[in-house]
């Protein structure tokens, strides 16, 4: 049965990004109560896709790929899923499924009515993000990832201002102009590739580029591309969007926002560097951009600290979190890493980065859930004034606080793992100072998840008063996110292997002169 | 000067307005102006390389891809523009206010 879907792989592509396409419409065209039953029907069946994908890959060993119509690039479009693909598209379907069962009490078309306005907006767009998520950990046109991001922004932005309060409106729009920046930036970078080789696709494009002496076009496009897409990933310094935006949204949109959205941006990042441009370019800019992303995680885990609200804790958080992905990029493309046996002679900063992607986003998503029930429960989320919250609310409480220990990197949890195969990298290829601000990281991260624990823990004062009682399952839908993040660090090393499938990562660095 | 490059040099100056006033002009409707002076400048540029040719179909003197390229180019920025304005009258119906800035502090 598992080579019947290896060969029918590539067919399992296009239903990928089709079956949330068409939920959209249905949804769209029905309206009503119909959208909340069509998305919640489409959530156990993209995940069963997306598993079947990953099943595929990893039992065919080699990515699956397909032209579309049959065409072949580069006039036509091709769509790739190696193994960082299948991973995170298996993570989307994850975090998607949970948020849904999460949504279903907040989104709910109140009784009475035929239709009302939030509820339908959440969850058409809900099944958009998804079609772009997919569209984008698919693509292997550069042209086609850029529409494949509009659609991502086009999803996101309604998702921020669902309650149309003005302080989301402004939110959103802040979060638009930086997103558009970031896109046509990307599209200039797109536009000069094409103009010098002729070609979008990924592929001929890595192949062409990489037979030339480099063209001074090339060089131009990467930064303007990575430039844009940094604006996406809101990466400091171009980090002032995403905290209002991220903070200010209804939980179930900011999980999606936190943990998802933002991780599509930096997959094309990943894949401008490993596997468009020559591998001696990769370690000029690999630098750069753990210095912005080591910048991160300093600046995000000090403004952490000082916020006054919960939500805008959790939004610093995902700006420190952003910085430790940019990490992989000098620990990956330095000539001195030592390739670990467990991972097929792999690095183990790429295995450590795609663990960050996929535990941050299990994480991150469950931490916004559990601070979206206490804000419900209590009618405000002021740090100051959580006070007993753990005695009204332990389950929710346990999830955060879990779910903050794979932030930590606290052993055994996902995080753990991929802060320590990043420490391991940054020790084997002498680059001891990303050691220091892993390490300074993780304080951070303790302390403001330690003010949080605090006050919440705290036995004294009376227990606090329930606007409204939380829904049992809701509680458990947060705790199985924030599970896996941390069941992730349980797993064997070297059943990580899906991750290597499709790139050959081991010769970075190798061959160089 | 030939037109490739009249229009190439046509399309830096289309995005260096653009950029300039994106990231300098106040107001969220000059942004977004900007933001379609940006977009003009890259379609432009890509109506240059089709021109130039050499693309996917050597030898026919002018490349359709491009050109398809911005078809599509120019829907998503029409599309891009239509929400954000659309925003912006949401924004100054409920706050009277036309651009995001001054409400960081009372975010806090």
């Amino acid at each position: 049965m598992l080579s019947n879907l290896v060969a029918g792989g590539d067919r399992l592509l296009v239903l990928a990004l089709i079956l949330p396409v068409a939920s959209l419409m249905l949804a769209f065209v029905l309206g009503g109560r119909h959208a909340e039953r069509i998305a919640l029907a489409t959530l156990p069946i993209g995940l069963a896709v997306a598993v079947a994908i990953a099943a595929a890959v990893l039992h065919g060993d080699a990515p699956l790929h397909t032209d579309l119509g049959g065409w072949a690039p580069p006039l036509g479009v091709a769509l790739r899923a190696d193994g960082l693909s299948a991973i995170m598209l298996l993570t989307t379907a994850v975090v998607m499924v949970a948020v849904g069962l999460f949504a279903r009490a907040d989104f709910q078309v109140p009784p009475g009515t035929t239709e009302s306005r939030a509820p339908f907006a959440f969850w058409t767009l809900l099944l958009a993000l998804w079609a772009a998520l997919n569209a984008v950990f698919l693509g292997e046109d550069l042209f086609n990832l850029y529409v494949a991001l509009e659609l991502l922004t086009f999803a996101a932005i309604p998702l921020v201002c669902l309650d149309g309060r003005a302080q989301t409106l402004a939110a959103a729009l802040r979060y638009l102009v930086f997103a558009l920046l970031g896109s046509v930036l990307y599209l200039l970078g797109a536009a000069l590739l094409y103009g010098a080789y002729g070609t979008l696709d990924i592929g001929q494009l890595a192949a062409r580029i990489g037979g030339d002496p480099l063209e001074p076009a090339a060089l131009i496009a990467a930064a303007l591309m990575t430039a844009g897409l940094l604006a996406k990933t809101a990466l400091f310094p171009v980090h002032l969007w995403l905290p209002p935006a991220h903070a200010g949204a209804p939980a179930a949109a900011s999980a999606l926002l936190s943990a998802l959205a933002v991780k599509a941006s930096f997959f094309l990042i990943l894949r401008i560097w490993f596997d468009v441009m020559p591998e001696l370019l990769a370690q000029m800019a690999a630098q750069v951009l753990a210095a912005l992303g080591a910048a991160a995680i300093l600046f995000g885990g000090v403004l952490a600290l000082r916020q006054a609200r919960l939500k805008m804790l959790i939004a610093y958080s995902t700006i420190a979190q952003i910085g430790y992905l940019f990490l992989i990029f000098p620990l990956v493309a330095s000539p001195e890493t030592a390739p670990l046996a467990e991972l097929r002679n792999a690095p183990g900063a790429w295995t450590g980065g795609a663990l960050q992607l996929v535990s941050h986003a299990c994480a991150k998503a469950a931490m916004f859930m559990a601070a979206g029930l206490i804000a419900a429960s209590l009618g405000h989320d002021r740090i100051r004034d959580l006070g007993g919250i753990g005695r009204a609310l332990p389950m929710t409480l346990f999830a955060f606080g879990i779910a903050g220990m794979s932030l930590m990197g606290l052993p055994p949890s996902g995080g753990f793992m991929a802060k320590w195969l990043l420490l391991l990298a940054a020790m084997q290829c002498g680059q001891w100072w990303w050691m220091l601000v892993i390490l300074a990281g993780g304080l951070l991260t303790g302390a403001y998840l330690y003010r949080v624990l605090a006050t919440a823990l705290s036995t004294q004062g009376p227990s606090p008063v329930l606007v409204k009682p939380v829904d049992r399952s809701r509680e458990w839908v947060v705790l199985g996110l924030a599970l896996i993040s941390v069941l992730l660090g349980l797993v064997p090393l070297s059943s990580f292997s899906l991750i290597q499938i499709g790139r050959d990562v081991s010769g970075i660095g190798v061959g160089l002169p | 000067m030939s037109s490739v490059t009249l229009f190439g040099l046509c399309g830096a100056a289309l995005v260096g307005l653009g950029l300039y006033g994106l990231i300098v002009l106040p107001g969220a409707l000059r942004r977004i102006i900007a933001f379609n002076l940006l977009g003009s400048g890259v379609f432009l540029l890509f109506g240059v390389i089709a021109r130039r040719g050499g693309g996917v179909i050597a030898g026919t003197g002018s490349d359709p891809v491009p050109q398809a390229l911005i078809i599509t180019g120019l829907v998503v920025a029409f599309a891009a523009t239509a929400l954000a304005v659309a925003l912006l009258r949401r924004l100054l119906q409920e706050t009277g206010r036309d651009d995001w800035d001054e409400d960081e502090r009372s975010d806090r």
